[in-house]
């Protein structure tokens, strides 16, 4: 394929190659390879620390300092975005493509008005006049369901409640209109009944916006409710992949499998012994040679010294990275 | 019939706020009871009192009004000498699991720590602290390492193991598994349950994660801006609720189930808590209530009997309106 073919209208928005970054020398993110389609929601989901905030970090070059990206490549809608310098980036970030941060009230500007955080993309991507961004921003907090938007748009961001930051976060992300939303954790910080608020919205802006998101949590029931493909991480590399139901209805990776058995469930038997993954995630730099699940899996044999491919299974659509798929069912 | 454990009677921790003037009615009008051996979830979303609460029956917090019992026996005010008595039948596990370990003290020393403060000789305790660490499943190994080389879940047997320490009868659990990862809250949600079965042993268990409340707790209390909006034994108050903000919280769990999860019925609040200083007069709820009536926003409601148990809600339950208790009392 030429550099210069405009991308066809079914293919992927967001394309990630096998995505390398290290810390200090360790592998966070390794061989990390993800495809979203347009009006898709994909879940990243993971236990803390398996490298998925890095990974959205990566997309949008937003690594913190000590993160280097020693592999991959990232395209958006056709354009390599690893090509980019810093001040292109800038541009594509809020515009093309925007993140919402895992801590909402952090992520504000604490000595700015709300409305202002909103309106200033409008005004660097957009150039438009502080009255137009003022009103555009004031439509957009009222779309996102901030009642008496004119008014709470003069607020500084510790008047206003978790739930509502985490409303003009996500206002301030989409007033551009982007292609693409990064959400990582967006609704972690929050109470259950705020979360099924912003759960709602982001439903909405689907079916209203088409928005294509990316969708970062460790919450399965977030990943139930909201996805349509989930990639599945552990220790820095994606285990498991594959369209939500077909996923939850039977994991190939032991991983997942263990990982979903061990939430208690509201429909189990109260007081029974949880299943447990034995062991704890080794840091960074203590990964053992080949699957890095392997100093916790109970299947783990003599082949599992040797790095397990990510390779279709149970159906086309579905990814594992394991060597003994076949003997997972067993498992839980 | 014998006392329960602990009983907590309308128990009010008002904070006066210096200056501007104003209370914060943290929690305002608490009853209930753990019965020894017995598992007691206190649930509710962020700032409605939960850890207040637990912190006046620890004496941490002074009560504003009202009567805590421990045993029998009136403990809401004690000096610090009853304090230190007291500890060996009740512990807490703090909520912040960062700051519930000195960093700089050993695992065994941290753990030791309220042996010390009981003057027990230290071969005694040296024996204690191996022995409860056994009992928490760390390996002895770990007595001479400090927190930061240990993970998530192995400080938080840490903290439950200087809980232990004493061999206390009533835990007083803040949040002890929300920060850990899923794989490692089953670990010590399974710990918990282990040593009740082992030890007899009493938990007053605080969480906001209804799922794990629902797996381990015999009875719940939902907690709303410092009140109680409803109670019950588990199974009956999951199966059907009776207050209209308990089938909201019910109804908000994510289930990791892609089938049923789309297949439900949500229901989604719309408006805001009320700020703390400017608590209404009527149902704490009735800012946010799907159910609200005039009448709900000028009469605050009491607990009355419910099908599930007990709930504060005058539309689904009438006795919970304080003029019609007023009135039937009177017949
Ligand atoms: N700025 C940094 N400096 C050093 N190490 C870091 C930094 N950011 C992340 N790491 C390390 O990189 C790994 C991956 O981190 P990442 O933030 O991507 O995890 P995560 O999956 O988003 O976890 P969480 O669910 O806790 O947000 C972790 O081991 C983390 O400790
Ligand atoms: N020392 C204090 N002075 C003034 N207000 C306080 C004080 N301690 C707590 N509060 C307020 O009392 C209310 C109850 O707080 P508490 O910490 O008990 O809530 P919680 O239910 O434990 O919340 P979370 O789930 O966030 O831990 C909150 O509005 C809080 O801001
Ligand atoms: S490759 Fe081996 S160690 Fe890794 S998950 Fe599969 S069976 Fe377990
Ligand atoms: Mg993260
Ligand atoms: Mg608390």
């Amino acid at each position: 394929m030429s550099a210069a073919s405009p991308p066809a209208a079914d293919a992927p928005l967001l394309v990630v190659d096998d995505l390398a970054v290290t810390i200090n020398g360790a592998s966070v993110v390794d061989g990390v390879s993800l495809s979203l389609r347009r009006g898709r929601v994909l879940a990243l989901v993971g236990e803390s620390g398996c490298g998925k905030s890095l990974t959205a970090l990566s997309i949008l070059g937003l690594l913190p300092k000590a993160a280097r990206r020693v592999r991959g490549r990232v395209t958006l809608d056709g354009q390599d975005l690893t090509a980019l310098d810093e001040r292109a980036l800038a541009r594509v970030r809020g515009d093309q493509a925007s993140v919402i941060f895992q801590e909402p009230v952090a992520s504000l500007n604490p000595l700015m008005r709300v409305g202002d955080q909103v309106a200033e993309a409008l005004r660097l991507h957009r150039g438009l006049t502080g009255e137009e961004a003022r009103r555009e921003a004031v439509a957009m907090l009222t779309r996102v369901g901030i009642p008496d938007a004119e008014r709470r748009a003069e607020a500084y961001p510790f008047e206003l409640s978790g739930g509502m930051c985490q409303r003009v976060m996500i206002a301030a992300a989409l007033v551009c209109q982007p292609k693409l939303l990064i959400a990582d954790e967006p609704t972690t910080a929050l109470d259950v009944t705020v979360q099924a608020q912003i759960l709602g919205l982001m439903h909405g802006l689907r079916a209203e916006a088409g928005a294509t998101i990316l969708l970062i949590t460790h919450d399965m029931g977030v990943v139930a409710e909201m996805a349509d493909d989930v990639a599945v991480m552990y220790g820095g590399r994606i285990v498991e992949s594959g369209p939500v139901e077909e996923l939850f209805a039977d994991p190939a990776h032991p991983y997942t499998r263990l990982l979903l058995a061990t939430i208690p469930r509201l429909d189990g038997r109260r007081k029974e012994h949880l299943r447990t993954i034995e062991g704890v995630v080794p840091t960074a730099d203590q990964w053992p040679d080949g699957c890095r699940f392997r100093s916790r899996c109970p299947l783990a044999a003599d082949i599992c010294s040797r790095t397990p491919p990510l390779e279709p299974v149970r159906s086309a659509v579905r990814r594992a990275a394991c060597w003994r798929t076949a003997e997972a069912a067993a498992l839980a | 019939m014998t006392e329960p454990l602990l009983q907590v009677r309308d128990l009010r921790v008002h904070f006066p706020l210096r200056g501007r003037g104003g209370v914060v009615k943290a929690v305002d009008g608490v009853s209930f009871n753990v019965p020894a051996g017995r598992t007691v979830a206190l649930v509710g979303e962020s700032g409605c009192g939960k850890s207040t609460t637990a912190y006046a029956i620890l004496g941490l917090e002074p009560a504003t009004s009202g009567e805590v019992r421990f045993d029998g026996r009136d403990i809401t005010r004690l000096d610090r000498a009853g304090r230190r008595a007291l500890a060996g039948d009740m512990q807490i596990v703090f909520q912040d699991p960062s700051a519930a370990l000195d960093p700089k003290m050993t695992i065994a020393d941290s753990i030791g720590e309220p042996l010390a403060i009981q003057g027990w000789k230290s071969a005694a305790a040296a024996r204690r602290v191996f022995a409860v660490m056994d009992l928490v499943g760390l390996p002895a190994s770990f007595a001479g390492r400090t927190p930061n080389a240990l993970s998530g879940g192995q400080r938080q047997r840490v903290v439950i193991a200087r809980a232990l320490a004493l061999s206390p009868r009533l835990l007083v659990l803040d949040e002890p598994v929300s920060a850990l990862d899923v794989s490692i809250r089953s670990q010590i949600l399974n710990l918990l349950m282990n040593l009740q079965a082992e030890l007899g042993l009493a938990y007053l268990f605080i969480s906001h994660d209804l799922s794990v409340v629902r797996h381990i707790a015999d009875e719940i209390l939902v907690m709303y801006l410092g009140t109680i909006a409803e109670r019950g034994l588990t199974d009956p108050v999951f199966a059907a609720p009776t207050h209209p903000y308990t089938e909201a919280l019910l109804s908000a769990i994510p289930l990791p189930d892609p089938v049923a999860q789309r297949r439900r019925r949500r229901i989604v609040l719309t408006g805001d808590l009320p700020s703390p200083l400017a608590i209404p007069p009527g149902c704490p709820f009735a800012t946010r209530c799907p159910l609200a009536q005039p009448r709900c926003v000028e009469v605050r409601p009491v607990l009355a009997p419910s099908p599930s148990g007990q709930a504060a809600c005058l539309v689904r339950i009438p006795a919970a309106d304080p003029d019609a208790a007023t009135r039937a009392a009177q017949r």
